[in-house]
């Protein structure tokens, strides 16, 4: 193998002890010695840390002292270090791209215990980083421009922060929300805990400046479609869909709402299907953009094509003549250099635990049902009322109140076993609305265990058990109705105490379920967009759990809030500020690193088949002429801007003519010669 | 045979999914056989077929290829080209007499760290089965 070099290796290899991680199970010392003998190999040593300062200054200094040609860490995964060490050897003079690293802690001596095998396993693994970079090359680093603008997908709480940031900075921001409005679950939610903020009133400031930055241009309504390209050099096609209602026109009086046919007749979708609107509607009044929106489903006109005998009143009412069924909707293609997606969460189904009773019983409220009942927007203006007829009149107030913590969340048997983390805190709030708006009623709280970790958590849940509200440890198996006799509200509870292993049961005239957070249900049409990761819980998988928390493993991509897994408005607005700071990071510098890694054509023995052309993903090979002593031929030529370096064209290729750098048969080939030998 | 045949197997993981997801199976100390020898590919599609042969001719006794679950490549479709590819590959082997339980494919995801886990048990257990593989193995030849 040497003897067909074209330079002399001089390889150092480095093993690292990661303390006691790698140390503690594989015999380093041993490792060290037989590395040593390996072909072309200079320099072997050890250290407890090689990514610590010192550790990578034995590397520069051997680079120097001993030139090194080609660097060989054996330590961790090269997902975590390979940046690193690939530094060490810039900054020491040599290629970056001469390191080839050996993962002996994440695949050797976090996995297998036995310290021969272990040790053997680690010798063989640096025995074919050996081999591979004997054959490694020189690669250049290239810089691109970066697109001074971002997408953010998601107008929730953490999408609205996040482009406020990002446009307060000076960068130009594309919003897109799906729904007519801004806004997201915080704008539903009453009161906030631990402070009892009331939401809408330190939200909507917020969801206004959004739509009236300069640099943000909102679009609601719609929805991202198509999304290509690469960090820093994104195109994005976005529908926006028709609301039937001029956008300039409108003037959001609402004089069409009063008068359409169906006004109060259509459930609404921000009032939890709880409270009705019309065909044409504002989700909410501080609803931004003040603007009308027809709903193609319910509206008769666009259902049925017809609306009552003197056709549609919305049209008539309308002073500026907004209403336009004619619209259709609209593709906006825009470029942009980064996107953060914020997209949310579903609250947990209650189709899934029907035992519960929810469906069955309109008493049985979620927790996001009961902020609309108790929020001054809500149907009720805020009181709670339940069982209202359609006119909105009689009802009563329930006298027995209970909560229900951890419904679809850390329960295996509907799949989710993760702790959605705020609903401890929003029951603890929603009996407190409870004891402020009805002081007499009877409250019970049923619980798991409470999770008060935040700042004032554990204060607020003090306050409201000193405020008469009986916590319960048990959760409940069943909840159904006492009698069937019309005008009795009562539902019995059965669950058993935990703390004195007691079946109890308990009545209520009203049921607040702490439903948990899931995944969105459309969570699939981002994922094919963006080819994101989900973690088992099925939320998008974060680049590194502890340390790159608003990165995906997409260049360019962030997340914020909900979309990563579940928490607390605080939590929501940091990560957002996290996202948009990492954002503006490659914006605010300009230019970002494109991949190296990228397949080459050696034209000579290139046949010109188009397979590579075929299978590339990206369309980043086309064949072009060549000139071949007079003959004109055609060849592979790969577009270095758009190739990812998958080497998919490698395996397709005939000849072998197209190779990924880096990752080229000949330099896997002598890996696989190393592995394969039976030990 | 005294001492209980332990085979080598050589995988093949594409950097995104599988690679980190036997990551994740290291971070949570996930113990698994020690017959796997992993080799870093960017994507699955990358796997050209004639690595799997060469491996085998090595001595390898049997092969892996593990990429992200279907639909969610890194890089779009490489793992469904790598899928075709695998499954003419199986069926070539099969037809020249290698033991088809030699030849393996997998997806495991990012977050399956427990489920690299199952692959490897699966895959170690079927090569056991087919024993050493000796079909291809280059002979030294005594003239």
């Amino acid at each position: 193998m040497e003897e067909n070099l074209n330079y002399k290796p001089k390889i150092g290899v480095y093993v690292c002890h990661c303390g006691i991680n790698i140390g503690s199970v594989v015999d380093v010392p041993a490792v060290v010695e037989f590395a040593s003998k390996l072909p072309g190999v200079a320099v072997s040593r050890e250290y407890t840390y090689m990514c610590s300062d010192p550790g990578q200054n034995l590397i520069k200094e051997d680079i120097k002292n001993e030139n090194l040609n080609r660097v060989i860490v054996a330590s961790c995964s090269p997902r975590m270090h390979e940046p690193t060490f690939r530094k060490t050897l810039k900054e020491a003079g040599l290629n970056p791209y001469f390191l080839e690293m050996a993962n002996i802690r994440e695949q050797v001596s976090w996995v297998h215990p036995d310290r021969d095998e272990a040790t053997a396993k680690a010798s063989k693994l640096i025995e074919a980083a050996v081999a591979k970079a004997l054959l490694l090359e020189a690669l250049e680093e290239k810089e691109v421009d970066v697109i001074p603008s971002c997408l953010v997908i998601g107008a929730g709480i953490a999408g609205i922060q996040a482009s406020l940031d990002i446009a307060d900075a000076g960068f130009k921001v594309y919003l897109v929300e799906k729904t007519p409005s801004v806004g997201g679950h915080m704008a539903q939610l009453d009161k906030t805990f631990p402070t009892l903020d009331c939401s809408a009133c330190i939200l909507t400031p917020k969801m206004v400046d959004v739509a009236n930055h300069p640099n943000i241009e909102l679009m609601t309504y719609s929805q991202l479609e198509e999304i290509s390209g690469y960090v820093g050099n994104f195109k994005a096609k976005i529908r926006k869909k028709a609301r039937y209602v001029d956008f300039h026109k409108c003037t959001g009086c609402g004089v069409c709402a009063e008068n359409c046919r169906l006004a109060g007749r259509v459930p609404n979708e921000f009032d939890e299907l709880i409270g009705m609107r019309g065909a044409i509607y504002l989700p909410f009044p501080q609803a931004v953009p003040a603007k009308y929106t027809i709903d193609p489903k319910r509206c008769l006109q666009l259902s049925k094509g017809k609306c009552g005998k003197e056709g549609p009143a919305c049209v008539a009412v309308c002073g500026p003549g907004a209403v336009n069924f004619e619209q259709e909707d609209e593709m906006v293609e825009i470029e942009i250099g980064t996107v953060i997606v914020a997209s949310g969460y579903d609250v947990f189904p209650m189709e899934k635990k029907p035992e519960y009773g929810w469906k069955e019983n309109e008493n049985v409220l979620t927790g996001l049902e009961f902020e609309r009942l108790v929020s001054a927007s809500g149907p009720t203006g805020g009181k709670p009322i339940l069982g209202r007829d359609k006119k909105g009149e009689g009802g009563y107030e329930p006298k027995k109140v209970a909560f229900i913590h951890c419904v679809g969340s850390r329960d295996k048997s509907v799949g989710n076993e993760y702790c959605s983390r705020v609903c401890c805190m929003y029951l603890a709030k929603q009996a407190h609305l409870i004891r402020d708006k009805l002081p007499d009623a009877e409250i019970n709280v049923f619980y798991m265990d409470v999770r008060a970790f935040g700042k004032g958590f554990e204060e607020f849940y003090d306050r409201v058990r000193r405020e008469g509200v009986r916590y319960v440890r048990g959760n409940p198996s069943e909840i159904y109705k006492k009698s069937g006799e019309e005008g009795d509200h009562t539902m019995v509870i059965k669950v058993e105490d935990t703390l004195t292993s007691t079946p109890l049961e308990y009545e209520a005239d009203l049921v607040v379920l702490g439903v948990g957070l899931e995944p969105r249900k459309d969570i699939r049409e981002i994922i094919d967009l963006f080819k994101l990761s989900q973690s088992t819980d099925g939320f998008f998988l974060e680049a590194h759990p502890k340390l790159r928390p608003v990165d995906t493993a997409s260049d360019g991509v962030f997340l914020a809030g909900c979309c990563q897994g579940p928490k607390d408005i605080p939590d929501t607005v940091a990560q957002a500020k996290g996202a948009a700071s990492s954002a503006l990071i490659l914006m605010a510098y300009g230019k970002v690193k494109v991949e190296a890694q990228v397949s080459v054509v050696s034209p000579d023995e290139c046949r010109g088949c188009g397979f590579c052309v075929e299978v590339c993903p990206f369309g980043a090979i086309e064949l072009v002429d060549e000139n071949r002593m007079g003959n004109i031929v055609k060849v592979a030529f790969v577009n270095e801007a758009l190739c990812k370096g998958c080497g998919s064209c490698a395996a397709a290729c005939l000849s072998g003519a197209i190779q990924p750098r880096s990752f080229k048969d000949e330099q896997i080939l002598p890996q696989i010669a190393v592995l394969g030998v039976r030990p | 045979m005294s001492e209980e045949f332990e085979p080598n197997i050589v995988a093949f993981l594409c950097n995104w999914c599988s690679y980190a997801g036997a990551d994740l199976a290291g971070t949570s100390r996930t113990q698994y056989l020690p017959n796997i020898k992993i080799i870093r590919v960017m994507c699955s599609g990358r796997v050209n077929p004639l690595f799997l042969l060469n491996a085998l001719q090595q001595g390898a006794d049997g092969v892996l290829i593990s990429g992200c679950h279907p639909g969610d490549c890194h890089y779009l479709e490489g793992n469904f080209y790598a899928r075709r590819r695998f499954m003419l590959m199986h069926k070539l082997l099969e037809h020249v007499g290698v033991d088809p339980g030699r030849v393996n494919m997998s997806w495991v995801s990012a977050s399956e760290g427990v489920k690299f886990k199952d692959v490897i048990e699966e895959v170690v257990t079927s090569v056991k089965e087919a024993g050493p593989m000796d079909q291809f193995r280059r002979r030294q030849l005594n003239w």
